[in-house]
């Protein structure tokens, strides 16, 4: 009994963590409709960057200064919000199309710089030992596991309303004209420019969060934990929910969590040990069709609201009379 | 009655769902005339002509093309029916050359390329000189004349020419309508769509005036120039244009 | 430094090749194309299985392989071109139509890691060569030594773009790809068939992907994420030298190639992708136009 109800914290916890990032994403993504393909770089920075302030001293790299949990949850948020900066500025000018390159050129140097500056990161064996909330007081790690939960949904609740309170206030109009009409909304006065920047900034923060919380959680890090499939899984998480809509983003990330841990517990039982490479090959692509039928079939997702509107032109004819 | 080269009947047509723009226009074109569309902005000019060139629906009504009709057709298969479309803007490849232009024109011909080449040449000789600059570097007289050549490779039934006097300068305004009627000379129907009536009426056979999605006024052309209800619709005043 | 300069060159044969399908795609079809390092992908893998069925017969002078080959590179091309169709067709032309529009470059990112995998899927993750035999560098200038393979490399990569260039100005598809590119709504009017030269678009750039694919893994190595790894370059190739200009292109294939290839002087050769970021990155902030770029 126990230990499925253990399971179930875990499972929990981790698509819990998820959705944190899966709400980031739905800013800049369902609310702006900005094109951040680089989701894993952003974790990649909240993780590594609380490991740095809030671990212990590392003899291999940079560490040790053994900061409050709180002190490198906020750093973390902060690092993931600079990166954001120096890649929206010159890029959120441009087509769309720049942001998604830009940022999975982020995402790539990140993991890049994650497995080769040794005396920054560790190098390919990354960090270990980070430390978790209340992990000498609750020894048990059932309890100390619930504890965490706790601490997440709490989290999780408290981004939702801030997101949810944000796109209902007069920044949020703003936001939601830009996306349906920039021509007028800049005729108003209203820059777009910042208004993206600013939301492409908030939801990366959040990002960074999420990755100290997983840090913290899972208690180390390493470059593999970063790669584009990472950033595949939260984009599939928000498309299942249903995206522009902050409820679907976190069903989405429970469901999609559940079935990518299903689907790979399976497959771990059911192959040999020489094909748990190629079993592992064979579950993305399953996933992906699976997602793919969805966008063909039930674009707006399980609980789709509105669609996001695409400011691509259409080929044919539309011009005025 | 011999047939009509272009017959357009209660046609009704709009971009937004539920807001037509088009509300019943009728025309007639016979071949070998130039028949030319008036109105005030708004009045749906563009519209009538996209509509007729298969770039937007036809909601009811019809377009019948020398009998047939073609109120369905897509843009690119008005083309294999000899419909040569002159947009108002973005009317060349800028990246290619005059000659590659207008050899575009002729793309679903593949025959004769050169004979085309040669009667357009001989219509615009300014193009002739020109054939090797790249289209976007043109002035706007000069890249008018190559849209009108690109339609024209094209041996066209019927020409649909929409404001081809937008962007110009009065003086290039008549040398533009002049090379008008040297292409319906050759023998090509035409069908113009004008802001600039005076200009357009002068060549024109025929008119036609649109107002509110609708034909309220038709007749020959030097009727129209001297009909006070057109200079009514068009400026409210109450004298003709002439 | 003449050493990096003949390496650059050699990286950057593959990145041209690369990145005018890449360029074209993301102008005709106006979205960023990710799946397209994939397609260099299985043009290498291809090759792989075409080169395991057939023998190459003896090989050439110095070069590890023998006529065969060619008709493997050719094969190859072949497929890849038919894989890109079928992807366009599946994929993008379905998600093309439909009214929510997310976007394409999602699609596409999805695309590319579900491709990838498929290659892990049926050759393993392992890195994989085309023959066993040892290419023997030899020096052609002083202190830089090439092997006959990457002189093949460089000399058909030339070819093919003047091919292409070819192909561009004297034939009707290929001026009717460039008006296409041009001005997609006048090309419609003027009655070109645009689904037929997107089909086109598709079978160019898929298949001088493939070769380039195919050079790549006869020079380096191949590996499932061979493709993934080459398109930042290949997307700052085509941004560099301006989106749809297919000589753009093949220039900024050329530059970032040797900027990655140099910069090995100075910084670890991990971060070689960087360099390519890096310079995409100051392009966007300074020129994003591109040298050969139309105004944005």
């Amino acid at each position: 009994m126990i230990g499925i109800l253990s399971y179930v914290v875990f499972f929990l916890i981790q698509a819990l963590v998820y959705s944190i990032v899966a709400l980031g994403l739905n800013l800049q993504w369902g609310y702006t409709g900005l094109f951040n393909i680089g989701v894993a770089g952003f974790f990649l920075v909240g993780s590594y960057t609380f490991a740095i302030l809030s671990g212990p001293a590392y003899s291999t790299h940079l560490g040790g200064f053994g900061l409050p949990i709180i002190i490198g949850v906020l750093g973390a948020m902060a690092a993931a919000g600079i990166i954001a900066l120096v890649v929206g500025i010159p890029t959120l000018r441009l087509r769309e199309d720049y942001l998604a390159i830009a940022t999975i050129g982020i995402a790539e140097v990140l993991r890049l710089v994650a497995l080769n500056a040794k005396g920054l990161t560790g190098g390919s064996r990354g960090a270990q030992s980070i430390p978790r909330p209340f992990q000498d007081v609750i020894q048990s790690n059932f309890w100390n596991n619930l504890v965490y939960l706790a601490i997440v949904v709490a989290v999780v609740i408290l981004i939702y309303f801030a997101l949810e309170a944000m796109v209902r206030s007069p920044w949020g109009r703003v936001l939601k004209a830009i996306r349906e009409d920039e021509a007028a909304a800049s005729s108003l006065g209203k820059n777009p420019f910042r208004f993206r920047l600013q939301s492409f900034v908030i939801g990366c923060v959040i990002m960074g969060l999420g990755g100290a919380l997983n840090a913290s959680f899972v208690g180390f890090v390493a470059p593999t934990d970063f790669l584009p499939i990472l950033t595949f899984e939260i984009w599939a998480m928000l498309i299942a929910g249903g995206s522009g809509n902050n409820r679907g983003a976190i069903l989405g990330s429970v469901l999609v969590w559940a079935f990518w841990t299903g689907t790979g517990s399976i497959a771990q039982a059911v192959l040999p040990s020489g094909l748990q490479v190629k079993g592992g090959a064979l579950q993305v692509i399953l996933i992906g069709v699976v997602l793919l039928g969805m966008l063909m079939v039930r674009p707006r997702g399980l609980i789709g609201e509105e669609a996001v509107v695409s400011r691509e032109a259409q080929l044919g004819g539309d011009g005025r009379g | 009655m011999s047939e009509w080269a272009l017959s357009v009947d209660e046609v009704v047509a709009g971009y937004v769902a539920g807001v037509d723009i088009l509300r019943g226009v009728g025309l007639q074109v016979n071949a070998g005339e130039i028949v030319t569309v008036l109105g005030p902005n708004g009045a749906g000019k563009s519209t009538l002509i996209k509509v007729i060139a298969g770039l937007l629906r036809v909601r009811s009504g019809k377009v019948q093309l020398f009998g047939e009709d073609i109120s369905d057709l897509p843009a690119h298969a008005m083309v294999a029916h000899g419909v040569g479309y002159v947009p108002q803007t973005n009317n060349v490849f800028p990246k290619l050359t005059v000659e590659e232009n207008l050899e575009m024109g002729a793309y679903v011909r593949t025959r004769e390329i050169r004979r085309g080449l040669e009667q357009v040449y001989e219509t615009f000789p300014d193009l002739q000189r020109l054939r090797r600059h790249a289209a976007g570097r043109l002035s706007g007289g000069q890249r008018q004349m190559v849209a009108i050549g690109r339609a024209l490779m094209l041996k066209p039934r019927l020409m649909l020419l929409d404001e081809p006097s937008a962007g110009l300068s009065p003086l290039l305004v008549g040398h533009v309508f002049d090379k008008v009627r040297e292409v319906r000379d050759i023998g090509v129907t035409m069908l113009i769509v004008e802001q600039n009536a005076k200009a357009a009426l002068a060549i024109s056979d025929r008119g036609y005036v649109l107002a509110e999605g609708q034909d309220r006024v038709s007749g020959p052309a030097q009727e129209l120039l001297e009909n006070p209800e057109v200079g009514e619709l068009y400026l409210g005043a109450r004298r003709g244009l002439a | 430094m003449g050493q990096y300069i003949a390496d650059g060159i050699i990286l950057g044969a593959t990145l041209s090749l690369g990145a005018i399908g890449l360029t074209l795609t993301y102008n005709i079809l106006r979205f960023a194309n990710f799946a397209h390092g994939e397609l260099l992908t299985f043009g290498a893998y291809f090759g792989l299985a075409l080169a395991g069925a057939l023998s190459f017969g003896p090989t050439l002078g110095s070069l590890t392989f023998g006529w065969g080959f060619i008709l493997v590179i050719i094969l190859a091309a072949v497929l890849t071109a038919g894989l890109a169709i079928l992807l366009d067709m599946i994929v993008y032309r379905v998600l093309r139509r439909s009214d929510v529009a997310v976007a394409l470059v999602i699609a596409s990112f999805g695309a590319s890691l579900m491709l990838r995998n498929v290659v892990v899927f049926i050759w393993g993750p392992q890195p994989e060569y085309y023959s066993r035999s040892i290419a023997i560098a030899r020096p052609i200038l002083p202190g830089v030594r090439v092997t006959s393979d990457e002189i093949f490399v460089v000399v058909l990569a030339a070819v093919l773009m003047v091919a292409l260039h070819l192909f561009l100005t004297r034939t009707r598809m290929g001026k009717a790809m460039r008006a296409v590119s041009d001005n997609t709504l006048l090309a419609q009017v003027t009655g070109i068939n645009v689904a037929n030269v997107i089909r086109m678009v598709w079978v160019v750039g898929g298949s001088l992907a493939a070769v380039g694919g195919v050079l790549y893994g006869l020079t380096v190595q191949m590996i499932p994420t061979m493709g993934f790894n080459l398109i930042l370059p290949m997307f700052a190739a085509a941004i560099l030298g301006g989106i749809g200009s297919v000589y753009g292109a093949v220039l900024g294939g050329l530059v970032i190639g040797l900027a990655e290839s140099v910069s090995v002087m100075w910084i670890d050769p991990g971060y070689k992708p960087a360099v390519a970021f890096a310079l995409m990155f100051l392009i966007l902030l300074v020129y994003p136009s591109g040298i050969l770029g139309e105004r944005p």
